[in-house]
């Protein structure tokens, strides 16, 4: 029906919708497809591919890389194949952080976003650019602030000291619990937004109704708000975990070697002294499938909601 | 009634929440922001208030260092944002004026492929692309990774905005003998403005902020601010990294409030045209 109206629409003015404007997209298709999608493909390929040493890559075709990223064939090769643990190990440890980050995320971020939705107009645009400002700082420059604060002798310890809370500095830089913090610092308005948008949209004289027939105030927040302003928390979600899962800057700056995720993995054979193309193309290649694989449960959950 | 409806909607933990978020949000900018101005070579003891680190930075030792790396960084944005701001608004005309065809949902995910691809695997696939084809590592690479990834981020406000501007402005100059250029150029184009302008202004912050895809492809001896910041900040976070940071972050800011005043304007624009 709306096709055919845009079609009349068409006809008897003289083109506002002219299908011929197609061709202004082309710019754009070029310059994505030739520069990331056909890059993509080449990388498919590169993973099958022999490494050279020192990097690049010698054009024989050879499995060797996925064979390395999930089986351990001993020093020299001729081993029956065991599982290779260290990988799926880094792998299992970033999706753990990334879910952790995005709980965190979730857990002050929707307090955040309900409060920001749920004030006066007055007021609502400036809380609202106050928790987006930070996002527009340089991602490097914040780890590297949360970095500084964080530290054992970093201000935040001498603070808590001073103040008496704790006797002597807790120990946050190169643990788990310090990459989490910076996920969290990097990501949080991709939780914040979409929460906001649909609580915003929220109608809440259902919240009245429901407490019009007595319900108390948490049972309308989790059977009432919740389920009204779902698909805003699982797009937020979403737009945490992808991002986190292949983050570099905070696992790198904040973790340490002890907590080595896939992007230092990856980092490492490309700019470091691992040096391994095709290893490090097929490492990417797992990502990038798991990320479209969350993003297609993701579709398909939306496409659901609509019907 | 009214009242009652506040009481409804109101959960008084959350505003200490919401404080409590600002609070981790800004105070490791703030502290950084303080230390850049201590007199102390020490990064934890407080010294006294003075501008040396930000001398330092201007005509120090590494001066020149940061300074070409700034150059690069600003005029690899500038060019990067103004060439994806062009192939962005081409693009939203394109998706938002074409009618409805096959393939649309195609084009609408091809444009925003950049921000679904996790940047490290962007990285090493133009990485690998272009060693293959034989293309040198530096400066033009950077570039050209640049003004792709920017390109979502321009399109998606010029898009926003497009779809808020009905087709009537355009008919009626069109019915007015106006030719489809002029159509653009005079009514439809300044209509869209502040849509460009904010698309603008987020890809040259997307491109200043970018430390993955750059350290990937830059190749050696070309460096911009992060990658060079980056570099430092591996021997140890010293008082001049400090001061660079807190100048960027000035920059920021200010785009950012530019950005959000000059949408602001544009929406009461639109609302006045409505």
């Amino acid at each position: 029906m709306a096709g055919l109206t845009q079609q009349s629409i068409s006809t008897s003015s003289g083109g506002a919708f002219d299908p011929l404007r197609k061709r202004l997209l082309f710019p754009a298709w070029l310059m994505i497809g030739f520069f990331l999608v056909l890059p993509v493909l080449m990388m498919l390929v590169y993973s099958f591919l022999t490494k050279e040493f020192r990097g690049g890559v010698i054009w024989e075709f050879s499995t060797a890389a996925y064979d390395q990223f999930f089986f351990d064939r001993g020093l020299f090769g001729d081993e029956p194949a065991k599982i290779e643990w260290t990988y799926i190990v880094i792998f299992w440890r970033s999706i753990v952080q990334a879910f952790s980050a995005t709980v965190i995320c979730l857990l002050i971020g929707f307090p955040t976003a309900y409060f920001i939705a749920t004030r006066p107009d007055s007021t609502r645009n400036i809380w609202l650019f106050l928790v987006t400002v930070p996002y527009w700082v340089n991602l490097l420059i914040r780890t590297v602030s949360m970095k500084f604060l964080i530290r054992d002798n970093g201000p935040l310890n001498e603070w808590l000291m001073m103040v008496g809370v704790i006797e002597s500095p807790i120990h946050l830089i190169n643990t788990n619990f310090a990459v989490q913090l910076g996920l969290f610092y990097s990501y949080l308005p991709f939780m914040v937004l979409p929460i906001y948008a649909s609580v915003e949209r929220f109608n809440f004289s259902l919240a009245e109704a429901a407490a019009d027939l007595y319900a108390d105030k948490w049972v309308i927040l989790c059977r009432v708000i919740l389920p009204a302003v779902k698909p805003g928390i699982i797009a937020g979600c979403i737009l945490v975990f992808v991002p986190s899962l292949g983050a570099f800057l905070a696992p790198d700056l904040l973790g340490g070697a002890k907590n080595f995720m896939i992007g230092s993995l990856i980092e490492e054979q490309f700019k470091g002294a691992a040096g391994n193309w095709p290893f490090g193309a097929a490492a990417s290649m797992i990502l990038l499938s798991m990320v479209l694989l969350v993003l297609m449960f993701y579709a398909r959950s939306q496409a659901r909601t609509v019907h | 009634m009214a009242v009652a409806s506040e009481n409804v909607k109101r959960y008084p933990g959350f505003f200490f929440v919401a404080v409590f978020c600002l609070l981790v949000l800004y105070l490791p900018l703030l502290i950084v922001m303080a230390y850049s101005f201590n007199d102390s070579a020490s990064i934890t003891r407080w010294g006294g208030f003075s501008l040396r680190w930000y001398e330092e930075v201007f005509t120090g030792v590494e001066s020149a260092k940061y300074k070409t790396a700034a150059w690069n960084s600003i005029t690899i944005a500038v060019m990067a944002s103004i060439t994806a701001t062009v192939i962005a608004t081409s693009a939203a005309l394109g998706m938002i004026r074409s009618g409805s065809w096959r393939g649309k949902a195609t084009s609408f995910a091809l444009i925003n492929l950049p921000l679904m691809v996790p940047e490290i695997v962007t990285a090493v696939a133009t990485l690998i692309f272009f060693s293959a084809i034989g293309f040198k590592a530096g400066y033009l690479t950077i570039l050209v990774a640049h003004c792709v990834f920017c390109i979502p981020f321009a399109y998606l406000p010029i898009a926003a905005r497009l779809q808020g501007v009905e087709t009537i402005y355009e008919q009626a100059a069109m019915d007015l003998y106006a030719t489809r250029t002029q159509a653009f150029l005079k009514v439809l184009l300044p209509l869209l403005l502040p849509g460009i302008f904010s698309g603008f202004l987020l890809a040259f912050i997307i491109s200043l902020d970018d430390f993955i895809i750059t350290n990937f492809v830059k190749g050696a001896g070309v460096e911009t601010l992060p990658t060079a910041i980056f570099g430092a900040v591996k021997q140890g976070i010293k008082p001049n990294i400090m001061a660079i940071s807190t100048l960027m972050l000035m920059v920021s800011i200010l785009f950012v409030s530019v950005s959000y005043f000059v949408s602001r304007l544009g929406e009461s624009s639109a609302k006045v045209a409505d």
